[in-house]
């Protein structure tokens, strides 16, 4: 039995049993209640059913989270995330499609209903935005380690300002993107949704930068002690530099997918709340908010895969999609509850009481002593 | 050598004055056997001296009695009635009350709210400032402490802001006993002093003082009896007047210290190896509010002491020369070269490295492993793109483990559950790990055990014997002369004297004190 406790000690002090186990108690209710909800149909070379639906859907939060989760393990968080993403939408959209906006640089009869237009090539179309939303990134670091100002302060800033940014690119116009080529990043199916090999290509990213370059030790290091840090010579500013500018990439990214979607750069709509789902992923995801320190990308993964199972199910249940933030609520309370330091000694303490009759590792206690 | 000079582990001078009996305690943690069926009594009225290496089990025993973890065994009876401490809180109800090593107050308030925080006086349901500064002026005063309560408490030097975690101990539980645990590690020998005056004051009122220190002077200062602890046993409790230092250090250490005079003999064979060549000049280095500027060479394979009070601008002189500040007058030169970038970057890639004074603030990285922890300086001089593979990192702190006698289940172990001795070698570990060319600590044996002192001590002069230069702070004078080919004397942050061949204790420590002693 000794060995099966251990066993089970280290399951559940891994970063991952919990998001884990919450992940599959859903499934577990939905596979219950909701016959058919596993259903997979092929169809035409794609896959459909729910199971696709939260991979795809899930996507944009989980590419938020990888560079998310770097930033709140150097005991920061990103709140300009989601304006970030209206920004590099709007600066693709502008890029695909600019005479909307007052410029008279092609005739309209060249695009609308042409399915190829594009005013700039769309490799540009695609790395400009990304440059764009890196900047944004690396202004939200130069505020917090250069500027000294509390994160939640300095990428408030952003946050506030971001949409507005994004309303001027596109002069508070929705562009309409008709480019079949470019639609396919967010729509686009390769049996799986293309987006979903979007998010595993950054995931792998953000792994090897994280764990085969030394990135990951400075990230958490600095996180938890960064006068420590600075003391054995990390320079502690340039790793939140590059934790919040690999954030801004990110968020250029899921920017990119979500205007993709739903074919128009929207700067009102394009990620809104999404900083929040991010947030929320890395917690689940069991990355301390606010003390940083050690993180996993794949907890953060699987939170943001969390969320978006919730979200379906819930909706599947017939719950209106604009409830959805209540039930959001509750998984904040349950994070919160799950990571006391309490309930992680009960579930720790579960591996020693498996066999009824038999007494734990505790051994008797004061009082029993005393009676 | 004289034997114990009690009886072990049953001498009560009178046991009808016991306030607390712990009796067979028993604590295990993940990997340790922390405490083994240890007695432990203390009267009313007394001052109980409670010594041991680091990991002996002192943190331990105190945390269950304060009702911060609970033992596995052994009963605890306070005031004649056995007892089952819950927390904290329950423990402070029953009247023991504990001050730490670090100040756990709130500097950003008051000295008169940190005092009486959750006892304020209130008036009409809104809070009575009038009356509470009053009372908070009033404890201090009892404790001899004259000063103006409604500055905030981050104002005030650390022995002030002790004396106010005393009044605050005292205050919210009435306390019956006070666990003093190292109080006197950042303190002045004229601050000790008056923390000895208010206990000794509060002991003549009945109250039961616990007093954790590894100060074997301030044992024999104070205390009327000494618990020794050892590897989680008890070693016994002794009158302490009774007792030989050599003895308490023999008991402590379960092991002579001839090891110590050896040292003798091993720094007069270092200095052999002293190069003429110059490793590091200071010139007129200095930085305005921090230290005047001062000249200091070192060659390759000598050791400086820098000797002086706390506050005296030997922390200073460690982060000029580390480039934690960058000087604001004259110039350092390393290697023939002129330095001009300063941080501690820099100065790693230069081969100086700095172990600091504060472990926990400036040292470890807790969460991190200990493997992580010693590969961390040489990884960041390493650069962001060639990390050290794990399977390097593990050969690295494995051999630093067995070199340092770090004791530490494996090297995946987080460093924050090792004890304090074992932390700083990790420290002094990722330091060696690094290949320093200079290699500064500042006070690296503070709050460490005799013999992790020693080690240390050695360490030091085997280095030097290699070749490298260490520059070496220290509050204990004794271990500044055994281990210092030369030694410099800061006062009120200038370089006063510097000393090398045949040195006089006397001398220096005139030195130190300056011109009115």
């Amino acid at each position: 039995m000794k060995g099966n406790r251990r066993i089970w000690a280290r399951l559940t002090d891994s970063m991952l049993f919990l998001p884990t186990v919450a992940l599959l108690l859903m499934l577990l209710v939905d596979a219950i209640f909701r016959p058919g909800f596993f259903t997979l149909e092929f169809k035409d070379g794609h896959l459909y059913g729910n199971l696709i639906d939260i991979l795809v859907h899930g996507s944009p939060t989980m590419i938020l989270a990888m560079g998310m989760t770097l930033v709140i393990a150097t005991g920061g968080v990103d709140l300009s995330v989601g304006a970030v993403m209206a920004i590099s939408a709007s600066v693709a959209a502008i890029m695909m499609n600019p005479t909307i906006v007052g410029m008279n640089l092609a005739d309209p009869k060249l695009f609308i209903n042409n399915p190829q237009y594009t005013w700039m090539p769309l490799p540009l179309v695609i790395i400009v935005p990304l440059i764009v939303a890196t900047l944004c990134g690396l202004w939200n670091g130069v505020l917090v380690s250069y500027g000294r100002i509390q994160p939640m302060v300095a990428t408030l800033v952003l946050m506030i300002a971001g949409r507005g940014i994004a309303q001027l690119i596109t002069n508070a116009i929705q562009i309409i993107i008709f480019n079949d080529t470019y639609a396919f990043i967010g729509n686009g199916y390769i049996v799986f949704p293309f987006a979903l090999y979007v998010a595993l290509a950054l995931f792998v990213v953000a792994w090897l930068i994280a764990w085969r370059t030394p990135i990951g030790l400075f990230v958490q290091s600095v996180g938890i002690n960064f006068r420590s840090s600075y003391y054995s010579g990390i320079d502690e500013k340039k790793v939140k530099l590059f934790a919040y500018a690999f954030c801004g990439f990110c968020a250029g990214i899921a920017g990119l997918i979500v205007t993709s979607n739903i074919r128009t750069s929207d700067a009102n709509q394009i990620g809104l709340n999404s900083e929040l789902d991010a947030i929320l992923a890395v917690v689940i995801g069991g990355t301390l908010l606010g003390a940083g320190g050690r993180f996993s990308l794949m907890g953060s993964a699987i939170g943001a895969l969390v969320l978006q199972t919730m979200i379906t199910s819930t909706l599947s249940f017939g719950v209106p999609a604009s409830a959805i933030t209540a039930v959001k609520a509750l998984v904040v309370i349950a994070v919160v509850l799950l990571y006391a330091e309490q309930v992680k000694n009960f579930t720790r303490g579960l591996g020693n009481i498996s066999i009824p009759g038999f007494r734990g590792r505790g051994g008797s206690t004061l009082e029993e002593v005393a009676q | 050598m004289p034997g114990p000079t009690a009886p072990d582990g049953d001498f009560m001078p009178d046991s009808s004055r016991d306030i607390v009996v712990m009796k067979g305690i028993d604590k295990s943690f993940p990997g340790v056997h922390a405490l083994q069926n240890v007695d432990f009594s203390l009267a009313t009225g007394e001052i109980h001296a409670l010594v041991g290496e680091n990991g002996a089990g002192k943190s331990t025993l105190i945390k269950i009695l304060t009702g911060v973890d609970r033992a596995d065994r052994g009963t605890i009876e306070v005031d004649g009635k056995t007892v089952s401490i819950r927390n904290p809180l329950h423990a402070q109800e029953m009247g023991i009350s504990t001050v730490y090593q670090e100040v756990n107050l709130c500097p950003n308030l008051t000295v008169a709210e940190n005092i009486l925080i959750g006892r304020q006086p209130s008036r009409l349901g809104s809070v009575d400032w009038n009356s509470l500064n009053k009372r908070a002026a009033e404890y201090l005063r009892e404790l001899d402490v004259d000063i103006d309560v409604t500055r905030t408490l981050g104002s005030y030097s650390v022995a002030i802001q002790q004396m106010a975690a005393i009044a605050r101990a005292l205050v919210i539980s009435n306390a019956k006993v006070l666990i003093l645990d190292e109080p006197t590690s950042s303190l002045t020998q004229h601050e000790t002093d008056q923390l000895f005056k208010v206990m000794r004051k509060l002991k003549s009122e009945g109250i039961a003082i616990v007093f954790i220190t590894h100060f074997l002077d301030q044992v024999y200062g104070v205390t009327d009896r000494v618990t020794v602890l050892r590897n989680g046993t008890l070693v016994g409790t002794y009158e302490t007047n009774s007792l030989s230092r050599l003895e308490l250090i023999r008991l402590m250490l379960g092991r002579s210290i001839t090891d110590l005079d050896d040292m003798t003999a091993h720094k007069i064979e270092s200095s052999l190896h002293i190069s003429a060549e110059t490793l590091i000049e200071a010139k007129e280095l200095g930085l305005s509010n921090s230290v005047d500027p001062f000249d200091l060479k070192l060659h390759a394979g000598e050791v400086v002491g820098l000797a002086g009070l706390l506050g005296s601008g030997r922390t200073e002189v460690a982060n000029l020369l580390f480039g934690v500040d960058r000087p604001d007058s004259g110039q350092l030169v390393m290697d023939g070269k002129v330095v001009d970038d300063f941080s501690p970057a820099a100065s790693i890639e230069r081969g100086v490295a700095l172990c600091p004074e504060d472990r926990k603030v400036e040292g470890i990285v807790g969460d991190l492993t200990v493997r992580e922890n010693i590969v961390l300086a040489l990884q960041a001089r390493q650069g962001w793109f060639r990390r050290i593979g794990k399977k390097r990192q593990m050969e690295i702190a494995d051999r630093y483990i067995k070199l340092l006698n770090i004791s530490t289940p494996t090297a995946d172990q987080q460093v924050k559950n090792l004890s304090g001795g074992n932390q700083q070698k990790v420290i002094l570990a990722r330091w060696l790990a690094a290949h320093p060319k200079l290699l500064i600590l500042d006070e690296p044996t503070r709050g460490i055990d005799v013999g992790t002192k020693a080690d240390i001590q050695k360490l030091v002069l085997s280095l030097a014997e290699e070749g490298t230069s260490c520059v070496f702070i220290s509050s204990e004078l004794d271990e500044v002369l055994r281990t210092s080919h030369r030694i410099v004397v800061m006062r009120d942050r200038e370089k006063v004297m510097e000393f090398s061949g045949k040195v006089d204790e006397k001398e220096i420590m005139q030195a130190i004190a300056g011109s009115e002693s």
